[in-house]
Order: C-alpha cells, then structure tokens, then sequence
C-alpha cells in the first residue's frame, strides 16, 4: 500500500525557525502503524525527522502526537485505519510547544501533573503493615491509574487552547485517583484546591480527551464525578456548583428548563463578587428581548412535572 | 416516517426561532411529528454532574414515552442528542442498571426496555430520508453561500456512543448537507470543536475565546454564514459574537444559521418564515444571497 504522509516539521536550528510542511510517499504494510511509517522515513529517507518513541506498544506514552487533526499514540494507530485518499496528515501534539518536529517540550503537561499533588496523603497514624483499602473501592480506579501520561487529552483540550492556566485533563485525572481513593486523607483539602480558577469547574464538557485518550481514561468523566464530589462535600460557593444545582432544581420543579432564571441564580443572586458579571449579562438580555429571542419570561411548565419531581424525590433521598 | 419529536428546551426558550423553522422543514419532507409533551429535560449534561443517575432516569422516561409508541425519537440539538445517546448506552449496556432506573419509573406506569433509536434531524435527512430526495424540495441553489459547518460536541463524540462505526457517513453528514444546498462547504480545524457555552456563567473570558476563535478562523478562510445542529452552539456563537469581537479586537461577522434553517431556505421558505430576524448577528449577506436566487415562493407545493 502506497500512502502519503503529509508532516508539520519545524526545526529550531534553522534560520528564522518556522514550522512548515513536506510529504513523504512511501510503500507500507498493512500492519504498519503511523510511527513504523514515521520511523520508516527517518531511517531511508530523512535522518532529521525528529519523533520520540520507545516502547511501540502504547505502554511508554512517547509518541502522542496529531494524526489527521487529532491526539493519538503513533504506534497504536494503523494506517489503513487513518488513509484517506491515499493521505495521512501528522502533527507536533496540540496545547504543548514542539522542540522539533514531532517531538513536543512536556513541561507544561508535568507542571499541571504536579500541581494536584499526585501522591497519597494519608490521615492518622500509619498502621503496622500496610494500608488496606476495600477491594470495590479501588476498583474503579483502575482505569484511572491506566493513564500512560502520554498527554493526547492535553493536545486535543478545548479549554487550554483558550487558557494555558487550566489544569487540563490528564492532571485532574490524576487528581481524582487520589480524590476517590480510600487511603487518602486530604480528600477536601484537595477538593478545595481543584475548586479554583482553572480547576474542574473550567472544563468545558467537550469530551475530546475522551475521544482520544488510548487508554480509556476517560479524564472529562472523572472530572465530572469531582464536581458531583465538591457538591456534596459542601463546596457550593462557585459559578459551577451554583449552576448545577440551579439547573437540578428547575428541571426537578419544572420539568424543563428556564434560562431566565438560571442566569442569576448562577452568579449567585447576592453575591457581590459577581455583580460586575450579572450586570454585564444585562445588555445581553436586553439585545435579546429586541430580537424576539429572549426565553419567556413565564417559564414552560411541564404539565407532568410530578413524576419528574419524585424521580428527583427519590434518587435524592437515597443520595 | 413518524417520529417521537423531543425539541428540547432550548428550541422553545433561547432558540424560540429554532421550534417553528424545525417543524415546517420536518413537515416539507415527510416526517409526522408525533410530539412527545410530556418528556423532560435530558439533563444537557449539567444535571449529571450532579448526579449521573437523575439524568440517565429522566432520559430513560423520555426513551419509554417513545417506545410504548413504537417510535424512533428525532432530536434538533446537538446537546440533546448525545446526552440521550449516552444514557440509552449505558442503560442498554447494563441490564441490572436498567433494572434500578426502570424502579424510578414504575410509579408513573412505565418501564423502558431498551429498543427507542434515537436520531437528530441531520441524521435522518441524511440516512433515512437520503440527500438525493432531500434535494427534490429544494427550489432555489444557495451557491453564494460558503458556508462553515460547527457540529456541537455532543453529536461527535464519544464517538462510539453515537453509532459513528454502524454510519461512517454522520462524520460529513453536514457538509454533504451543505453541498447539497448548492453552498460550498467550508473546511477547518474547528467544525468539531467546542462552542464553550457550558462554561459561559462559570467562565465567560474562555467560553467568549471559543467563539471567537472559530468564527474569525472561519470567516479568515471566507466562509460568509456558519450552520450549526446545536441550539445550545448557536445561543454562544450568535448571542456572544459581538463580545467575541469586542474581546479579540478581531472584526467578525458571521451569521450563525440553525440547521433547519439552511434547508428550509433552499426549500423556498422566506428568511422571516425561517425566524432569521430574530438572530443576534445580522443575516443580511445570507438574505441577499437567498434574494438572488429564485423568487420567494417559487416552487411551492
């Protein structure tokens, strides 16, 4: 099989660095993966092309990188799985500076890492043998501790293509294994710490670290399983927790939702903090009203709304 | 075909012009709208992260009304598509979670077993009905449009809970759409982005970037006119456009069109009938572009 690979090279020691484009045609195999191409092309074609690798067997995490616009590991990519028209495109990792070429600096994915405190803290004194931890409780955890830090969700995440500040997936990830791990003792202390300006309340629900994580970690999931956390150790003074529970209580009591009222009640109708926030939506509101696009301000009840309030009744009182 | 038609909320609340424009399409090409009144909301994602459980069991209500109709559900949201494409797998993927859920809803008289398809509009213009007798309606080419594709997260991924193995096709079913309007498709990175509406109460400078980024990128390769399956998608790039631009410093102008609406303007519908006054972002060059093409009126049955 004939395939083009069409790569984003960029050379630090060239004059006037800039990252530009070349292809390289070349016959594969069937099995070939991206990377057996890649390394295909650095051994007869062009000993400059930079691609980190080592296990080749989607254990080591090297080689994370965007193929046809999107996070994967190299290795675990087949080509016949990605061609089109005879093309594959391949790219440096997203949200991450590249070295050279393919090879991306990982600073920034280890600084987040860090950030969450990514070891156990245990509470009380330590016990004679060892800590024992309910085999149920650490079960689900296991596909967490899958992670393989190869930093595909970071590349591909929506919100750090806007804010370099976010924690980003993979380190909140992290962060939940220690969060739901029974060992642990600083469980809200960590919780209050997530909590803040960059924390799990600024991820945008995209699910694209979901989609391209090869290890089905499932990141943007164990965020949201944070949030539901936060919520019920009390944390209930941000944007985020204030709009999911206002959310939660206007379906429960009209079956549908009623933006109106889940503006204000999400910056927190008496906050000050958030005065600047609830008075620049006004002009918002205002320029909505004029285009007939405003939502009615008597809202749609739904004439069932009991079974949706037991639903709620019951699933809350069992919580 | 007849359908369980679920709106969701926002078509009738944010996006009041989305409801009628969706119908009149539904109605021009052979769907019976059967409406299923009394579901409620899917939880759009922000219920279950207050828990999972409440969402997945106010889905599996809706799934049931649709069922005990015998019905496949169309949704028009991109958000309400895959929040109730999540939640069926996970239901249908567990028997004895389904159990528990269907315990919630036995009080009301009814149990879910697991059948209800569920299907956005663009899904079913492009599978069922097909593009070939979507076209026979059209009376008027939009080919001064170019226009930009913006899918929504929640219609693309996971993947693998939105059939995309079983239908390869839902991956261009917009731009095939859009082509067959007589628009050009506009490629670019951003089409199977994020909008950043769940974050506009919670952080509004990111979700405001979103828009900005896409629509200048978009309008920077010469698209004239954005078209999203998502409401949720269009309250943030439409009603957040002219703070995008503020906040960039980028002039962008780009009309952002409901689905339903690009093809019921191929249709022949007027721009009024299709709600575009309502918009927040002027949809003057999209007008024009309509004018020029065709007399209103043209063609109808």
């Amino acid at each position: 099989m004939k395939v083009t690979l069409d790569i984003g090279r960029f050379n630090p020691e060239s004059p006037g660095p800039r990252p530009y484009r070349q292809e390289f045609t070349l016959e594969v195999e069937n099995y070939f993966t991206v990377l057996d191409a890649l390394i295909r092309i650095r051994e007869y074609e062009d000993p400059t092309l930079a691609v980190r690798c080592s296990c080749r067997a989607s254990i080591c995490g090297s080689c994370a990188m965007r193929i046809n616009g999107h996070a994967g590991l190299g290795c675990k990519t087949k080509i016949i799985s990605v061609i089109k028209d005879g093309r594959v495109r391949v790219d440096p990792a997203g949200n991450l500076p590249t070295v050279k070429d393919l090879v991306v600096d990982m600073k920034p994915f280890w600084d987040k890492v860090r950030a969450v405190e990514p070891y156990l803290q245990p509470e009380g004194p330590e016990p004679v043998d060892e800590y024992l931890a309910p085999e149920a409780a650490m079960l689900h955890l296991v596909g967490v501790m899958g992670c393989i830090m190869c930093g595909a969700c970071l590349s591909d995440c929506t919100v750090l293509e806007v804010d370099e500040r976010f924690l980003g997936p993979a380190a909140l990830a992290k962060a939940y294994r220690f969060v739901a791990d029974p060992r642990d003792g600083a469980t809200l202390k960590r919780l209050k710490q997530y909590n803040g300006e960059g924390g799990l309340w600024d991820c945008t629900r995209c699910m694209e670290c979901v989609q391209v994580c090869p290890k089905g970690v499932a990141p943007m999931d164990r965020i949201i399983a944070m949030r539901d956390r936060a919520i019920t150790a009390g944390l209930h003074g941000t944007n985020g927790a204030r709009h999911a529970e206002a959310f939660a209580d206007i379906v429960k009591h009209n079956g549908r939702l009623d933006e109106i009222r889940l503006v204000p009640r999400s910056y927190g109708i008496f906050n000050v903090m958030n005065l600047g926030a609830m008075l620049a939506a006004i002009p918002v509101g205002i320029r909505a009203w004029r285009h007939g696009k405003l939502p009615p301000v008597i809202p749609h009840k739904l004439s069932e709304r009991q079974n949706v309030r037991r639903i709620f009744d019951k699933v809350e009182g069992r919580k | 075909m007849k359908v369980a038609f679920y709106p969701g909320c926002v078509a009738r609340g944010g996006c009041p012009e989305l409801y009628p424009a969706a119908v009149k399409v539904g109605e021009r090409l052979g769907i019976e709208l059967d409406e299923l009144t009394g579901a409620a909301c899917t939880g759009a994602g922000v219920l279950q992260e207050k828990d999972l459980r409440l969402g997945d069991a106010l889905n599996a209500r809706t799934f049931a009304m649709a069922e005990q109709k015998g019905l496949p559900i169309m949704t028009i949201c991109s958000t309400c598509q895959g929040v109730m494409s999540q939640a069926n797998k996970r239901l249908k993927d567990d028997p004895a979670y389904l159990a528990e859920i269907n315990e919630l809803l036995k009080e009301e008289g009814l149990q879910y077993r697991g059948t209800t398809v569920i299907k956005h509009l663009l899904w079913i213009m492009v599978e069922d009905i097909g593009v070939a007798n979507v076209k026979k309606q059209f009376t008027r080419s939009l080919k001064d449009l170019r226009v930009a594709p913006f899918y929504g997260c929640y219609i693309v991924r996971p993947s693998w809970a939105l059939g995309f193995e079983e239908h390869p096709e839902r991956q261009h079913s917009l731009e095939d759409l859009i082509e067959a309007v007589g628009a050009t498709a506009v490629e670019y990175e951003g089409k199977t982005r994020c909008c950043g509406l769940p974050i506009l109460m919670i952080n509004e400078k990111n979700a405001v970037a979103m828009v900005a980024k896409h629509t200048s990128t978009a309008q920077g390769l010469g698209a004239n006119a954005m078209v999203t399956p998502c409401p949720l998608c269009h309250l943030n790039l439409d009603g957040y456009q002219p703070k995008a631009a503020k906040q960039s410093g980028i002039a962008i102008h780009m009309p952002i069109l409901h689905l339903p609406q690009l093809i019921g303007l191929a249709m022949g519908f007027s721009p009024k009938e299709m709600g575009l006054q309502r918009h927040i972002v002027s949809t003057k060059e999209v007008e024009e572009a309509v004018a020029g093409r065709a007399p209103v009126g043209a063609g109808r049955p």
